[in-house]
């Protein structure tokens, strides 16, 4: 914690240098997100206001928290973490109950999880999803920041070897082929129309077997050869600039895809004043899927912290100096 | 105070309801009911019966063994204390690179955790019989493992079946996170809230507590069978 405030001090420090810099250079006030000025100001009025960032439990949670955490330092806010939140159930009732003031959410599991709506409904453009979404979340007294450009979509994985060895490209592929296959995937996936049910309901495969297994297994088990296929992340670190799996294409489109959202409450929101979601929106910006899985890369397999892969985020991208 | 009771005996019936009537689960799949609830609980006495068996082979003897020579008490103690502190999801999922994953990976797991309590207990078990019945036995002619098997062993049962007891308990509740490694078992009520619901959760960690409450009075009850008659007296009339 305290390794972060000094970072945020030198970084707001760094900020107005930046900004008196730019100011001197040509007079430029274009406010509002205007591609010349990436770098978040810091705005010395909200240092009375304090925001808890929450997140999940798994990395690309925990990156993302701390990405906007960081960004809301970098503009002012007095801001603290509380990263390691577990499930979605848990995320919302701190939410709710005033622990945190918001977390990064995805759209798929929003519209399942929090407001009932059968997988197979959940619509499969962004844009529809995240409309969707904010209307429900608004129904629950909390505010919604429009998505991230990169989503992250279940899939059907396996190592290329594999399925070159087979000739698969798509999961149709699978047909005839599935009876051999073994499919390993979470728990829940066992019980889930966008998942296992939806293979075999709408696909029409029927595996030799499924095997629920913890997601922090989900490459090691196709690596040891247990097998055969295995439910992954598009947007994992895994994927990044390798060929060693390959992600089977969903053409009948029965694994959901969620964008990003940043939920927050509305006190939280009011308090904080339009820098908060100006800031939130203009920090995801350059979250494409590359990006997300090199971030994720770097923390799941180079083993580096969060809070180290979103500071180097906000600088490589020029929000930070 | 009456609106929060309220909604807990709500949550229970809603529990209950789970566990005996099949339902749509959100995520279209059936859930709940007693075949459900039937073949989880199943598969969690087997996983826990199959550890706790492997935990008593491996510690029983070496506990009862180094509680006869008196020595190694460090080893008993340390590696008592060391394996609670082992985490087990850590544990399947370093075991999965040997076994990979399924009954065999989750049994080794339980089994690493029922060890400390059995180890620890024999040991002090056996250090803790009256030296004055270990010397008339050995005057009589006994042999060690006479002494073992006819003295020490029948005094040290009810300090022996305490650390059982915990060993049971233990795995019965760290079982819940057998799924994870692809073991069906209760816990897969309490891992998947979105395809369960809360009625699901809860009433996993209901029918959880009962398994594990029903296992240590089975094993009390078997505790009883092996207490020797004199010590059942001796501990009835201790009270008054």
């Amino acid at each position: 914690m305290i390794k972060l405030r000094q970072r945020a001090v030198f970084a707001s420090i760094a900020a107005g240098v930046l900004a008196l810099g730019i100011a001197a250079c040509g007079g430029d006030s274009d406010e509002g997100g205007g591609s010349s000025s990436t770098a978040i100001q810091s705005n010395p009025d909200n240092g009375d206001v304090t925001l808890t960032i929450g997140s999940k439990n798994f990395d690309e949670q925990f990156i993302l928290g701390e990405i906007y955490a960081q960004a809301l330092e970098a503009a002012g806010y007095d801001v603290k973490t509380d990263l390691n939140l577990g499930s979605e159930q848990i995320a919302l009732k701190a939410l709710q109950g005033g622990d945190i003031s918001g977390y990064p959410e995805y759209t798929s599991t929003a519209l399942t999880s929090f407001f009932d709506t059968p997988p197979q409904d959940v619509p499969n453009d962004a844009q529809q999803a995240y409309e969707d979404s904010k209307k429900q979340f608004d129904d629950l007294g909390l505010q919604t920041f429009p998505p991230t450009p990169f989503s992250s979509a279940n899939a059907v994985g396996m190592l290329t070897s594999r399925a070159k060895e087979l000739g698969v490209k798509t999961i149709s592929d699978l047909q005839g082929k599935s009876q051999d296959l073994t499919l390993y995937g979470s728990p829940e996936c066992r019980q889930r129309i966008d998942c296992l049910l939806g293979l075999e309901k709408y696909y029409h495969l029927d595996f030799a077997k499924f095997v629920p297994v913890d997601i922090g297994l989900r490459y090691t088990v196709l690596d040891k050869g247990d097998a055969d296929l295995s439910i992954l992340f598009t947007s994992d670190g895994q994927l990044a600039n390798s060929n060693k799996y390959t992600l089977l294409e969903d053409d009948k489109q029965v694994l959901p895809a969620g964008n990003v959202l940043f939920v927050a409450s509305k006190d939280a929101v009011e308090e904080a004043g339009p820098d908060f979601g100006e800031t939130i929106e203009k920090v995801q910006e350059h979250l494409t899927l590359p990006v997300m899985q090199e971030l994720n890369a770097r923390v799941t397999l180079d083993k580096e912290e969060p809070a180290k892969a979103a500071e180097e985020y906000l600088k490589q991208f020029g929000y930070i100096d | 105070m009456l609106v929060p009771l309220a909604s807990i005996l709500d949550s229970f019936s809603g529990a209950f309801d789970f566990i005996f009537h099949q339902q749509d689960s959100i995520t279209g799949a059936r859930i709940g009911g007693l075949g459900q609830v039937g073949d989880f609980a199943l598969t969690h006495l087997e996983v826990s019966a199959l550890a706790l068996a492997g935990a008593l082979v491996v510690a029983l003897p070496l506990g009862v063994v180094l509680g006869h020579r008196g020595r190694g008490e460090l080893l008993a103690v340390a590696a008592g204390n060391a394996g609670r502190a082992i985490p087990e999801l850590a544990l399947i999922a370093f075991m999965v690179a040997f076994v990979g994953v399924g009954l065999l990976n989750v049994t080794i797991a339980l089994l690493v955790l029922g060890i400390p309590p059995i180890l620890t207990n024999s040991f002090v078990g056996i250090r803790q019989v009256d030296r004055d019945a270990v010397e008339a036995a050995r005057g009589m002619g006994m042999s060690p493992a006479g002494v073992i098997l006819k003295v020490e062993l029948p005094l040290a049962v009810p300090t022996i079946m305490s650390g059982v007891r915990t060993a049971a308990i233990n795995i019965v509740a760290t079982a819940t996170i057998a799924p994870l490694a692809g073991v069906l078992t209760l816990g897969d009520f309490i891992i998947n809230e979105n395809v369960y619901g809360q009625d699901g959760v809860l009433a996993g960690a209901i029918l959880v507590a009962l398994l594990a409450l029903t296992v240590e009075l089975a094993l009390a009850g078997l505790q009883r069978l092996l207490t020797p008659r004199g010590l059942r007296l001796h501990r009835a009339a201790a009270p008054a």
